[in-house]
């Protein structure tokens, strides 16, 4: 395999910063604790029932996902919303754009979605002159810095006191405090007139509830609440899988998702929303828009194989236990979504052979799988990417796995071929060696031998020890 | 008297690299009354191949498996992840064939026999020092695998088990993962070795060869003198 | 058009004609746990957990002193909550045009709750008549005066007797203590957006 095919130097490069290291490292170890605290038999006896329940319910509605989202739309109508559908980011942006201009608003204020970072939407619109403000802290410091989400769920894992401190300063022009609680009330103060004074305010889901025309979103600040309440207009944006059947299933994804994201029962607000104002209410949106975007989940929805790759409810979990993504971080997977997760869609929207390292860079640990509130087989979908992306791989690792199946289906040919090894090894003393020019040669074992010391081949295998012992050869 | 026939799949890791691991699983079921068998024809379970993405090299070495085992009442393996390759996945490669579908009721990781099948503890093994136990990925989460080997390491003489706090934390091997991604498998396998430093052990053992490969290269580079054991050398000792 | 088109890539990926879904997997609740004094005890140490608030008040009249000795001085404002109005608090409930501006001056905003939820010290608003959104979101400090009738015990059992929200508000709100964040170097701070404070008043009645 080329060197060209993994990202070397930018992994190294991730996992030489000590600092970044023991960030990453240090606040997914909180949110490890924190879930494991919240599913353990005394907080949530069934867990393990209500991850099975999740996921059958999951299997249930995307394998029956055009009747749900036809009664989706139905409901939502009923209720004064509208329903824009929209198959890729572009047809969201132009929606946006339009209204934008219909009404007469300027200002946007938008609670966070991994989606909408997806189809790039604030490029989008800033590419237009339309502001649309970001509301969740974490998302807010990153708009300010112009950069990408590190996580999931903590999007600015990666930045400290003393860098918001200078962003604020240079951004807004306040005075340079390192309190992060002084900080934190800026951001309120200053995202307060923008909620107050927007035109539109957009969010995503976390649930699209079936048959009840409703979004569902869950946060611990209260930014999602202001976007879909205070602005005349929301408009919810959520990718069609978001779709679970029934208002009285929410119990049971509301549950994992907390406990599993931050090790939270619940989170701070959950807001169930089915449309705009009604008669009688005091406030809310006079307008009420759910966007439901395709941008690629039709053709995951189209492999009945992986389907179950779309029941993710983005709950951060895998990322928090990968011990990869521990070490390198979200910005060194390619695409919107990291980790685990990330390492299974974005090969499949993207294309396999776009970023053909991605479903190897894992050791097939198996803790995403364990951890995983839907029970999406991670695992077992990283070793099937790996067998769509082997097909088109360099002819000559198929034929070193070919020449090694060929040996194993020849025993006496593979034990001669162990003897042969074993004699050519070169010796070294208790059987480990620091070093091997000849090997060094083959890409394989110099990368082994760069940071590890390399095992030789036994002077004598075991079948070479059952032999001698039953001849009754001295076997000590 | 003996207890039966156990056929045992050493794994072409033990056979070529480190046969004192197959050694010591004989004798120990050995010790305890059972009649070891080592089928020559054996070679690889194919895991290699099918983690790679090469599903059709991996039946050929599937099938030759199930040729080679076809009527062991019990294979025994000392390692999780060839377990698991064996039980679970020659399923999933080898779907129309019954074989291969019932492979998982005769096929058994080490300490998993001892436990269930040997329905044993004690060993009658002594081992002296402070050791600290590597949970092995396979073994901990698709074997389920995880009081048996302390339980039998509880019961060895002169042992000390200290537990490390990464201790289910992946060492960093993964297969061709620990080529292809050196510089984060060997960061992985310095965050376990970390961790094994902290409980101040002087052996790590654990139930799968590659992972005490990945950990024992990555130490002595570093120049520790910590010790790398399989648990089968363990419970073996005497 | 964009509908058409994504429906019908829905259903060429499912393999299937449009047609009725079959029943979907029958529900599943955590059974309820608690008798009613285990729901006040409940309720008040998941949410004092959570650095919320929690009073007991005997009495409707205890729980009108309570709020009136927490707000004296400062700015307050109230929903139309009919549980509330029987309090006779000494505080305006705007009108129509008032409103927004009062909910984004005020420093308390007073409300009751639909339901409360012991296992996790939640409030359930639900938007209408009696509740509304922004009175329990812009002031930075919320106080809710809720009997102990309406103290339910989970999210399940909430669901099992509202099985269809929707069908009464466009607004149900679960809160669940004050508002939180920890993204800069993951320190806990509150009050980011929503209210940083947050009192409930348990009213046996």
């Amino acid at each position: 395999m080329s060197e060209s095919f993994v990202p070397v130097e930018h992994l190294r490069g991730a996992l030489a910063d000590q600092r970044l290291q023991s960030a990453i490292y240090a606040a997914t170890g909180r949110l490890i604790e924190k879930r494991a605290g919240a599913v353990s038999a005394e907080a949530l006896p069934d867990y393990q029932q209500l991850r099975e329940q999740a996921h059958r319910v999951k299997r249930h509605a995307l394998d029956n996902l055009d009747t749900y989202l036809e009664q989706l739309e139905e409901n939502i109508i009923a209720h004064g919303g509208r329903v824009i559908w929209c198959a890729t980011g572009a047809e969201v942006a132009d929606f946006i754009l339009n209204l934008a201009k219909l009404r007469g608003a300027n200002l946007i204020v938008k609670s966070k979605s991994m989606t909408t970072e997806e189809i790039d939407l604030n490029e989008r619109l800033e590419h237009h002159r339309l502001e649309a403000v970001e509301t969740d802290l974490g998302e807010y410091i990153l708009q300010l810095a112009h950069e990408r989400p590190y996580h999931i769920v903590a999007p600015a894992l990666h930045k400290t006191r003393y860098e918001v401190a200078d962003l604020f300063t240079a951004r807004l022009g306040v005075e340079r405090d390192l309190v992060i609680e002084n900080q934190t009330l800026t951001a309120r103060r200053v995202l307060r007139e923008r909620f107050l004074a927007a035109g539109i305010g957009i969010t995503g889901a976390n649930f699209l509830v079936a048959d009840s025309g409703a979004v569902v979103v869950v946060e611990n600040e209260g930014n999602a609440r202001l976007t879909s309440s205070a602005p005349p207009v929301h408009i919810a944006i959520a990718g069609i899988e978001k779709i679970i059947p029934r208002a009285q299933d929410l119990p049971v994804f509301l549950k994992l998702l907390g406990r599993s994201a931050t090790g939270q029962p619940l989170t701070v607000y959950t807001s169930f929303l089915s449309g705009p104002r009604r008669p009688g209410e005091m406030d809310g949106p006079e307008e009420f828009y759910v966007v439901l975007l395709d941008n690629g989940r039709t053709k995951l929805l189209a492999d009945a194989d992986k389907r179950e790759s779309l029941y993710c409810i983005r709950c951060g979990a895998c990322l928090n236990h990968c011990p990869v993504y521990r070490k390198i971080g979200g910005h060194n997977y390619p695409g919107t979504y990291s980790g685990p997760i990330g390492a299974i869609i974005t090969p499949q929207y993207a294309g396999v052979l776009k970023h053909p390292w991605l479903p190897f860079a894992s050791s097939l640990c198996g803790a995403c799988a364990e951890v995983c509130p839907v029970k999406i087989d991670i695992p077992r979908l990283l070793l099937t990417l790996r067998r769509d992306i082997a097909r088109s791989r360099s002819w000559t690792e198929r034929l070193a796995f070919g020449a090694f199946a060929w040996l194993g289906t020849h025993p006496r040919l593979y034990s001669l071929a162990g003897s042969i090894a074993a004699r050519l090894a070169p010796r070294a003393k208790d059987g480990w060696l620091r070093r091997a020019p000849f090997l060094s040669r083959f890409g394989v074992f110099r990368k082994w031998l760069s940071q590890r010391d390399i095992p030789v081949p036994a002077r004598r295998s075991f079948r070479k020890y059952w032999r001698d012992r039953a001849k009754g050869a001295p076997t000590a | 008297m003996t207890r039966g026939r156990v056929a045992v799949f050493v794994t072409c890791v033990v056979d070529q690299v480190f046969p004192a691991v197959g050694i010591a699983m004989t004798e120990v079921l050995q010790r305890l009354g059972y009649a070891a068998e080592f089928r020559e024809r054996q070679t690889c379970c194919g895991q290699p191949a099918f983690n790679t993405g090469y599903w059709d090299e991996a039946r050929r070495l599937a099938r030759h498996f199930l040729e080679v085992f076809h009527d062991a009442e019990y294979i025994v393996i000392p390692s999780g992840s060839c377990t698991s390759m064996v039980a679970h996945h020659f399923a999933q490669l080898l779907p129309n064939n019954p074989a291969a579908q019932q492979l998982a009721s005769r096929t058994w990781e080490f300490s998993k026999f001892l436990i269930e099948v040997a329905k044993v503890e004690d060993v009658g093994a002594r081992f002296e020092g402070p050791v600290t136990y590597h949970d092995s990925c396979h073994a901990l989460r698709e074997l389920h695998v995880h009081d048996g080997p302390r339980r039998l390491l509880a019961r060895v003489r002169g042992l000390e088990l200290r537990e490390m706090d990464a201790a289910a934390e992946c060492c960093g091997f993964g297969g061709t993962f620990s080529v292809k991604f050196a510089d984060v498998s060997c960061a992985m396998a310095r965050t376990k070795i970390d961790s094994i430093l902290r409980t101040k052990a002087d052996t790590v053992v654990s139930a799968d060869s590659s992972c005490l490969m990945q950990l024992q290269g990555a130490m002595r580079r570093a120049g520790l003198g910590i010790r790398t054991m399989h648990l089968a050398e363990v419970l073996a000792s005497q | 058009m964009t509908r058409e088109g994504i429906l019908s890539r829905v259903r060429a990926a499912l393999g299937r004609p449009p047609g009725i879904a079959p029943a979907p997997p029958p529900l599943y609740f955590s059974p309820a746990q608690r008798g009613s004094e285990e729901r006040v005890a409940g309720f008040t140490s998941a949410l004092e957990a959570l650095a919320g608030r929690v009073v007991h008040c005997p009495s409707r009249e205890a729980a009108r002193d309570a709020v009136t000795a927490m707000i004296a001085g400062k700015s307050a404002v109230a929903s139309r909550s009919s549980y509330l109005r029987e309090l006779r608090l000494p505080v305006d409930v705007p009108d129509a045009t008032a409103y927004r501006e009062a909910c984004a001056t005020a420093e308390f905003g007073i409300t009751s709750a639909d339901y409360a939820l012991a296992d996790t010290g939640t409030l359930v608003m639900l938007s209408g008549a009696d509740e509304s959104r922004l009175v329990s979101l812009l002031p930075p400090k919320h106080i809710a005066v809720v009997p102990v009738s309406r103290l339910i015990d989970s999210l399940d059992q909430l669901l099992q007797r509202l099985p269809r929200p929707a069908a009464q508000t466009s607004s149900m709100v679960l809160i669940t203590g004050p508002s939180r964040t920890a993204d800069i170097e993951q320190i806990l701070v509150r009050g980011v957006h929503g209210p940083g404070e947050i009192t409930v008043i348990l009213v046996a009645d």
